[in-house]
């Protein structure tokens, strides 16, 4: 309504007051985490709003210098990779069957597989770690990435084959006279033309497998294979109040995330809300 | 508008009709094009039934595409939730095999465990708050910065940020801001000349400071969802309000705000879901203390079954949680969600 807010007044002064404080509200705790990584005990005790009355880098470069630290990216690098990977691949060929093909237990298959959307996670979590320690997956990223990649099959399948049976039929009629098969279809045809929904898909599993916790809490044990999450408590754990260092920590483990965010905002919000909004 | 539009949601009318491949009786064309040719209705042989089936890959397609998704599905969470209902009838350590019977033992157990009651109040205490401060918090701010003017999309960037950082990251930086030492509530109170309460140590104190945490992280996904709703709405029922003199005001309670309706009891229906999956947060702020005041459903199951390998106690607690959720959900979509299906 770009009508309505031309016109100046006490609206215009309001709407800003509220959004400013709105702005504070969010912003204020990610200011005093960035800035407490550059303070020393004495500082953050009195001084947790403003800037250090001495910066001290020595924190944030210890973390930086550290092996650790670049490995727990790596790995959770690694396991986020493979799970938007497969997740986009499994679950755009199962829709694609559904979606294109015709076979008995069709509607039946795919309600089975968006069973996965009722209930959370975590009320299976025993019974996956046991699949997974006797199929001998434990602490290794698969046992991490196979089950992440399970759950995310409920929504991503539901929201590829929403938008894959909207595909103009068309084109395949035109393809199968110019003798493509199923799988050429699949990979020339289908997902080039799906972009924005595997787009929306990935950032789901992304963002997802990125900060997922409970699942690496309960099937990792080695340190060096801990994703940031496990990697972030243990340095809090090991330091306990030191705030300096730990906030240091908290302040480069979450650059990556919001330089992502900042590159690909728009794509971002609306993936996470689209691909919500899936029920 | 009917309900929450979204230029990716799958549209529930497109589905193509269902068709089965049924033995032992004449099959109809099949999806695709290429069977314009094909004598459609008339009896053929299962031999050509299968060959046509096999037609451009069809067969090789559906054997190689499907099964990764089914497999995979069915090992990681169809099987696990029907073992979680097995092994909740079993006291297991997890090693060997479940032998000791314990009937419903492990149900009686968790459902009479106060702190079972006190984490699944606190979930209701989440979704208390999100109706009546998150959720009208988020829509208002929404509605403030729906239009595309720069400092709305500004906004909304900042609005939208503490949802994308990891649980983990938004409980540090909280435990931090709640130290009686260190932080924002440590400088207040140093300012007035006081000692600060340690905030999550002091029980009732805990679990306030989680829910204003849980405002923190979440809202602006629903602000998300509200703004995708506010322009839904049709501008040309706005331009024929303000023709006819209504306010600002007025349009907003009397217009956009009913209009909005299904949006709210979509983001009320999220806040619920996040309730009954609140863990990772929990966690890193206050691990379930001061005095296990502050769990929720999973984080109770995290403390009390996975933490001490009770598979059987901990799997009563999930598939109580499994029925908690679907109960809910059902409940919460018969009674409000109606609109949708019937659309």
């Amino acid at each position: 309504m770009t009508t309505s807010v031309a016109r100046p007044g006490p609206f215009i002064f309001y709407r800003w007051l509220i959004l400013l404080i709105g702005a504070l509200f969010c912003l204020f705790p990610l200011w005093a985490t960035v800035i407490g990584g550059f303070k020393g005990t004495g500082d953050l005790r009195t001084n947790a709003f403003g800037l250090p009355r001495e910066w001290l880098a020595d924190n944030y470069v210890s973390i930086v210098t550290s092996a650790r630290f670049w490995q727990m990216l790596g790995n959770s690098a690694f396991i986020t990779g493979f799970t938007v990977l497969l997740t986009l691949l499994v679950s755009s060929m199962a829709a694609f069957v559904l979606a294109h093909l015709r076979f008995a237990g069709k509607k039946w298959m795919a309600n089975y597989l968006a069973l996965g959307l009722t209930f959370p996670f975590a009320t299976a979590v025993l019974p996956v770690f046991i699949r997974v320690r006797d199929m001998g997956l434990l602490d290794t990223y698969w046992g991490v990435i196979l089950p992440q990649v399970a759950f995310n099959l409920g929504f991503a399948i539901v929201l590829l084959h929403g938008f894959f049976s909207q595909l103009p039929k068309e084109l395949f009629e035109a393809a199968f006279v110019d003798g493509c098969n199923y799988p050429r279809i699949f990979w020339q045809i289908t997902l080039p033309l799906s972009r924005p929904i595997l787009a929306t898909v990935g950032v789901l599993a992304l963002v997802g497998s990125w900060n997922s916790f409970l699942l690496p809490l309960v099937m990792i044990n080695s340190e060096s294979l801990y994703p940031w999450p496990l990697g972030m408590m243990q340095y809090q754990g090991q330091y306990g109040t030191d705030w300096g260092k730990v906030l240091a920590y908290v302040s480069l483990t979450m650059t990556p995330a919001i330089v992502f965010y900042l590159a690909a905002q728009k794509q971002i919000i609306a993936g996470l809300t689209a691909g919500a909004v899936k029920g | 508008m009917s309900s929450p539009e979204h230029p990716l949601l799958p549209d529930k009318e497109s589905r193509p009709p269902a068709g089965l491949f049924k033995a032992g009786q004449p099959v109809e064309a099949e999806v695709l094009v290429h069977q314009l040719g094909s004598a459609a209705g008339s009896r053929v042989s299962v031999w050509h039934r299968l060959k046509n089936f096999s037609h451009a890959g069809r067969l090789t397609t559906l054997v190689l595409f499907l099964p990764p998704a089914l497999l995979l599905f069915t090992l990681f969470v169809a099987l696990p939730v029907l073992e979680a209902a097995y092994y909740s009838f079993f006291n297991w350590n997890g090693y060997g095999a479940p032998t000791k019977s314990a009937g419903l033992e492990n149900f009686v157990r968790v459902w009479s465990d106060p702190v079972f009651h006190n984490s699944l109040l606190n979930n209701l205490w989440v979704i208390l708050v999100s109706a009546l401060i998150q959720i009208p918090l988020a829509l208002s701010l929404a509605l403030l910065i729906s239009d595309r003017s720069r400092s709305s999309l500004v906004f909304r960037a900042i609005f939208f940020l503490p949802y994308i950082l990891g649980e983990v990251v938004a409980g540090l930086i909280w435990r931090y801001l709640y130290d009686g030492n260190y932080g924002l509530v440590a400088t207040v109170y140093h300012w007035f000349g006081l000692e600060a309460p340690e905030v999550l140590a002091t029980v009732g104190w805990a679990e306030t400071a989680l829910l204003l945490v849980v405002v923190w992280k979440y809202f602006g996904f629903h602000m998300a969802l509200f703004i995708a709703g506010r322009q839904g709405v049709s501008e040309d029922v706005l331009e024929s309000a303000k023709i006819d003199g209504a306010s600002r005001w007025q349009t907003t309670r009397h217009i956009v705000l009913p209009l909005m309706r299904p949006v709210v009891v979509l983001s009320l229906f999220f806040s619920i879901l996040g309730s009954l999956q609140l863990f990772d947060l929990i966690i890193p702020l206050t691990g379930g203390g001061p005095s296990n005041s502050t769990n929720s459903a999973v984080s109770y199951l995290y403390n009390f079954g996975i933490r001490r390998m009770r598979v059987g106690f901990g799997s009563a607690v999930g598939v109580s949680l499994f029925v908690i959720c679907v109960f809910v959900m059902l409940f919460y979509k018969r009674l409000f969600m109606q609109e949708r299906a019937t659309r």
